[in-house]
């Protein structure tokens, strides 16, 4: 019985980091159709100011709050240099302005920080352990999924009661239409990379309290897992993406319960030939999302 | 083949060959590694160039066949005292096997070509974003087998042991003749109908063109091309771990076809000729700053950062690249306007 608990505990921790990542990943492809490579780096970027702003005397909290401003900064960016000059012309174009952006940010950390690991400050709560129902988990675990619950919520609420949530929607299921019915087009894209990015610092906050490190690479692991969560879950549909990310967390700890040692090293293999198998068999996704979209 | 395209097929070997006579004239070590190096990027990034310029889909796998080509040749290659230490796991099948360099590069760029043929089959009916994402998950998928099959790989440590064996001029001919490929490519039937899809997917399978297949067969002989591009490099470098054939690598050789022009091959080529002399200079630079000690830190990634600003500003002011459309032989030969034309 404890190790069902431990089980759903831990699928439902790693879940919830996985799905806000993917949504991050999903809420600008939904919009554009297009992949922003760069994504990993938004995680980089929080990662990075709570490393320059440990040494200050500031709270926990605030350092956090700037962090995830770091991050939402950033995403905006990678919108005004990647994305809005080349969106118009090819998507080619776009995966390569957004795999280069991602490589001039990754350079640009080694370049003017390090290229070691730096260590990042941590509140005393993400080390503590806590025992539920005769399990011993680590309190982070359950931050993760009060964190992602209540992202969530919050997020639904948007997508669903403001205006600009509708528009977004709106954007995603028909960028034409909705421009003709007077929704400004690059208002709602840079809100979509400013969700994004605000979905990204969150994530690195909790991601990055695993490891308790920042690494130029940082970025890499996190934007593999999107892309996969998003790919099983349903390129163009938010609940799909999150769908995905909890059904990869299922898989990842099921896999990694059950396979022995010398085939767990190749977990990783195991799990994208699954995203190409499932892109094969349907090329949109478990969760189809509204029919068709046009870039502009 | 026309005029235009044989003048052009001139000209770039002609480039080739200047740039190899030069170097084995100038007999500067440093001089001969790098045209060396050069020679064996143009053979992977014309490979690039015969998948994503002509079928306009951008493959990140590029590098991951790169990789099963320089692995294949190595297990085929190593001295047979050598095995023992390098690769003790090795299966006993090939563990006494000893070809020599050329036989195994070839059998590199086959293995490759096996590989991409049996796994891109299916891949090739995906475009757009959807196709990208599945061949970036194919590179990480291979890049997995390579990091952890120790008994081929020698796991993420690195494997030595390799036969010196890609000289210049061999380095030279392969470039040749992979310039020869990649224009007789474009130019073929195959080429012309997958340029076709790629400018209208849906009008050129309504005339006709079975764009799957036609995908299929250029990833093939992309594959083909990075194995032996890879196998090139192995024998080249003689020692080399996983980490060689990942992102920082599929960067470069993108960031040459990108700047030069992925739809021709003479902007490949030039690509390769610009990038290659922009990132030794960077890379100069970096080792000087390093020596001299300016900076409290070793300074590293300059090159990549000078490399993505000037990827993303040409893919801002001239999306086409610098040679976008027009090989140089067609440019060369091109009818001057007449007076009496229609303007």
């Amino acid at each position: 019985m404890t190790a069902a608990i431990q089980f759903v505990i831990d699928v439902l921790s790693l879940g919830g980091a996985y799905a806000l990542m993917a949504l991050g990943l999903v809420i600008v492809y939904g919009i554009l159709r297009l992949v922003n490579f760069a994504y990993g780096e938004l995680i980089m970027a929080a990662g990075y100011t709570l490393y320059l702003v440990s040494a200050s005397p500031l709270p926990w909290l605030v350092m956090a709050v700037l962090a995830v401003g770091a991050a939402v900064v950033t995403g905006i960016a990678t919108d005004y240099v990647a994305f809005r000059p080349v969106r118009a012309k090819s998507v080619t174009a776009v995966l390569i302005t957004s795999f280069a952006f991602s490589t001039l940010l990754q350079n640009a950390a080694q370049l003017l920080i390090s290229p070691r690991p730096r260590s990042i400050p941590l509140p005393e709560m993400f080390s503590d352990t806590v025992t539920l129902f005769g399990v011993v988990t680590p309190a982070r675990n359950l931050i993760t999924i009060a964190a992602a619950a209540v992202l969530l919520t919050l997020f639904t609420l948007a997508m669903r009661r403001t205006v600009l949530g509708i528009a977004m929607r709106a954007a995603a299921t028909h960028f034409t239409m909705a421009r003709m019915l007077g929704v400004p087009a690059n208002l709602v894209i840079s809100t979509a990379f400013a969700i994004s990015g605000l979905l990204a610092g969150t994530v690195a906050l909790l991601w990055l309290g695993r490891i308790g490190t920042v690494v130029p690479r940082v970025g890499l692991e996190p934007l593999l897992i999107a892309f996969i969560a998003t790919v099983i879950g349903g390129m163009r549909s938010l609940e799909g993406a999150v769908l995905g990310g909890f059904l990869l967390a299922f898989i990842d700890t099921a896999l990694n319960y059950s396979l022995p040692q010398d085939l767990l090293k190749f977990r990783d293999a195991f799990t994208f030939s699954l995203v190409i198998l499932i892109l094969l068999w349907r090329p949109a996704g478990l969760v189809r999302g509204p029919a068709t979209g046009q870039r502009t | 083949m026309s005029a235009r395209d044989l003048l052009t097929l001139l000209l770039l070997v002609g480039s080739v060959a200047l740039l190899a006579v030069a170097a084995e004239f100038l007999e500067v070590r440093l001089f001969v590694r790098i045209v060396t190096n050069l020679f064996i990027m143009l053979v992977l990034v014309l490979g690039l160039q015969v998948f994503m310029g002509n079928s306009g889909i951008l493959s990140f796998a590029h590098v991951g066949f790169m990789g099963v080509g320089a692995y294949t040749t190595a297990v085929l290659t190593i001295p047979v005292r050598m095995k023992g230490m390098a690769l003790p796991d090795l299966y006993p099948l090939v563990a006494g096997l000893e070809l020599s360099p050329l036989a195994g590069i070839l059998i590199g760029g086959l293995v490759a070509a096996l590989v991409a043929a049996v796994i891109a089959y299916p891949l090739m009916r995906l475009s757009d974003a959807a196709a990208v994402i599945t061949l970036f998950a194919l590179l990480v998928v291979l890049h997995t087998i390579m990091l952890h099959w120790s008994a081929v790989t020698n796991g993420p440590r690195t494997l030595f042991g390799l036969p010196r064996a890609t000289d210049l001029r061999l380095a030279a001919v392969a470039a040749a003749l992979a310039v020869a490929l990649a224009l007789l490519f474009k130019e073929s039937r195959i080429g012309l109908l997958l340029r076709s899809s790629r400018d209208d997917e849906v009008a050129a399978a309504a005339l006709g063109a079975r764009v799957p297949v036609l995908r299929w067969q250029a990833f093939v002989l992309a594959a083909f091309m990075a194995g032996i591009g890879g196998a090139l490099w192995a024998h080249f470098i003689t020692s080399f771990s996983p980490k060689a054939f990942y992102l920082k690598e599929s960067f470069v050789i993108l960031a040459m076809l990108v700047i030069g022009g992925p739809g021709t091959v003479t902007g490949a080529v030039a690509g390769t000729y610009i990038v290659t002399l922009a990132f030794e200079s960077l890379r100069a630079l970096e080792a000087y700053l390093n020596r001299a000690q300016i900076f409290a830190e070793q300074v590293v990634g300059l090159t990549e950062v000078v490399l993505a600003l000037a990827m993303i500003g040409v893919l801002v002011l001239r999306p086409g690249g610098l040679v976008a459309t027009r090989e140089i032989g067609t440019w060369l030969l091109r009818r001057k306007p007449d007076k009496g034309d229609p303007p």
